[in-house]
């Protein structure tokens, strides 16, 4: 009964936040309402006995990809006059790409061939997720999410990490640029100052002044 | 105490959903009773020890010693009238010092205060008290944005950067806690600080101890309280994003603040400082009530240390922070969990000590 509220009510959310995305006008908006999607995701994983990804979406979209999202939106100055111009002009071209992509997806969809759940188990050994839940003294989500991805898939995640390293010094090294001529600050020169090097006691003598 | 709260917690779901979501609501009403009621103590606390340092008597009029201060504070706030800037966007305003308050509250969801005193004894405890406390920098950006005005805009963004890089090294902390206890749960984690019959030398800040101090320095900057105010700074930004705030909304994002800290406190508590287990392994010091007292006392303890940063220590200026934040904290965590990970695949003896609470 709570379970089946919740998920109408997550899911409600998730489609209409989804569509307000788009229908939003203000771009703030938009992100905002991209989050409160993201949160409804998070709600139907945990639905689903899958409570650390649930988790995780939302530390990593919610909590870091969606701050900088919002960041970027705020600072942008986006000018809906200009946006709205020549809206006509490109629907044609829009609705066909779309109509494409929809054909396409269809078509995926249409010859794909759903492994039944006996031969999944046979392909992975190891305890699915409706497993997991059903048995609170089984390996719990973490542990079983760790038990297949750092077995049977451990080469595809070191290369996932090594495309993510590349892509972030990337992005680093195309953004980077040592410029001549400016003073910096040096913290550990700053802490490492000895006393004898700042100051100097000088004895003066009564009348004369320092010369 | 303890069968009040069982009855509160058990789910009687054989009595149907009604008496599930009746008494599952009195036990959320419960716990933020308490913490409402504790904080406008901490309040009192905390002014009370900055007047200390200061040399100075503190808040001392209403009522004795002026304990109710924090209580006529309230009434002040909430009888003034809530203004709202003509350009603001009004629903985002408003949202925002809410954002901050309920996200503040709902982390205590997850909190054992005792043995078996936790309102939701989830699996993935931690990971809700992370993914809660990287949330609540909503509150600050949308209410900074909100505003419509600069001062508050330029707050939101410094408090944006901040609070996102600083969850970084928080992130690396906790994993390093992680690896030691195995259990993401909570209650397993100050269970496994219990290892061997107790004592505060089996709690983790002993072989954590540089990741304890990097996890304190990171609340502060997370909580936006000094040395790491940047976003509310009067000296640059007036008040920062709470410029345009007044009256009952301003004091939400007050009391969301330090429902925060307090948050972080209990967080420190149960990471490293053993929760609700005794310093000392004495059957009388963890009997009856005490689990409970000891875990409010350690939590008063990190509250007190908060207060004396807050009163002891000057502001950071912000690109210091950034450098403490990328620079230090970053490098020093990510060392720090592959050493803890190679030390445990190197020694499975001290695995086998460290994780001697499962069986």
């Amino acid at each position: 009964m709570i379970a089946a509220a919740a998920f109408w009510i997550f899911a409600v959310l998730a489609v209409f936040s989804g569509f307000m995305v788009i229908a939003a006008k203000n771009p703030v908006h938009s992100v905002l309402f991209l989050i409160s999607a993201f949160i409804s995701a998070a709600g139907l994983f945990v639905l689903m006995g899958a409570e650390y990804l649930a988790m995780v979406l939302v530390v990593v979209y919610v909590g870091a990809v969606a701050v900088l999202f919002l960041f970027v939106v705020m600072m942008l100055d986006v000018d809906f006059v200009e946006m709205k111009q020549g809206f006509l002009q490109y629907m044609p071209y829009g609705l066909m790409i779309a109509g494409l992509i929809v054909v396409e997806l269809m078509m995926v969809v249409g010859v794909w061939a759903f492994p039944a759940d006996a031969e999944l188990a046979r392909a992975h050994p190891s305890p699915t997720a409706a497993q997991t839940v059903a048995d609170p003294n089984g390996p719990t989500n973490i542990e079983a999410l760790g038990l297949i991805l750092y077995t049977d898939y451990v080469h595809y995640f070191q290369i996932a990490g090594m495309v993510l390293l590349v892509a972030m010094i990337g992005a680093i090294i195309l953004t980077f640029r040592t410029r001549e001529g400016i003073k910096k600050q040096d913290a550990a020169k700053q802490i490492g100052r000895k006393r004898e090097e700042g100051y100097e006691l000088v004895d003066i003598k009564p009348g004369q002044g320092l010369s | 105490m303890e069968e009040i709260w069982t009855n509160l917690i058990s789910r009687p779901t054989d009595l149907g959903w009604g008496w599930w979501l009746a008494s599952t609501a009195a036990g959320a009403l419960a716990i933020l009773v308490t913490l409402l009621l504790a904080q406008a103590f901490l309040m009192y606390f905390d002014r009370k020890v900055w007047a200390a340092v200061q040399m100075r008597k503190g808040p001392n009029v209403v009522g004795p010693f002026g304990l109710l201060q924090s209580f006529a504070d309230l009434l002040k706030f909430v009888f003034k009238e809530i203004m709202i800037p003509a350009g603001a966007n009004k629903v985002v305003f408003v949202l925002a010092p809410v954002i901050t308050f309920v996200l503040a509250l709902v982390g205590w969801a997850v909190i054992p205060v005792g043995p078996g005193l936790v309102g939701a004894d989830i699996n993935v405890g931690i990971l809700y008290l992370f993914a809660i406390s990287s949330l609540g920098v909503y509150g600050v950006i949308m209410g900074g944005w909100a505003s419509n005005s600069k001062y508050p805009f330029l707050g939101s963004l410094r408090s944006a950067a901040q609070m996102v890089s600083y969850e970084v090294s928080i992130g690396f902390v906790i994993i390093t806690v992680l690896l030691l206890v195995g259990s993401l749960n909570l209650s397993e984690i100050v269970e496994a600080q219990g290892r061997g019959g107790g004592g505060f030398w089996n709690w983790n800040f002993i072989p954590l101890l540089p990741m304890f101090v990097v996890f304190f320095i990171s609340a502060l900057a997370e909580t936006n309280r000094p040395p790491f105010d940047l976003p509310e700074a009067e000296s640059e930004l007036v008040a920062g994003y709470q410029v345009e705030y007044s009256s009952t909304l301003f004091l939400l994002f007050m009391i969301g603040e330090l429902a925060n800290i307090v948050l972080m406190c209990a967080m420190m508590t149960v990471l490293f400082f053993g929760g609700w287990h005794s310093p000392i392994p004495l059957d009388f010091l963890n009997a009856g009530p005490m689990p409970v007292l000891w875990f409010i006392l350690k939590v008063v303890f990190f509250f007190f240390l908060f207060a004396m940063v807050k009163a002891l220590v000057p502001r950071y200026r912000y690109d210091q922070l950034m450098r403490i934040g990328w620079k230090i904290f970053l490098p020093l965590s990510l060392v720090w969990v592959v050493l803890v990970a190679g030390v445990l695949i190197m020694f499975p003896g001290a695995v086998d000590y460290l994780q001697s609470w499962r069986s």
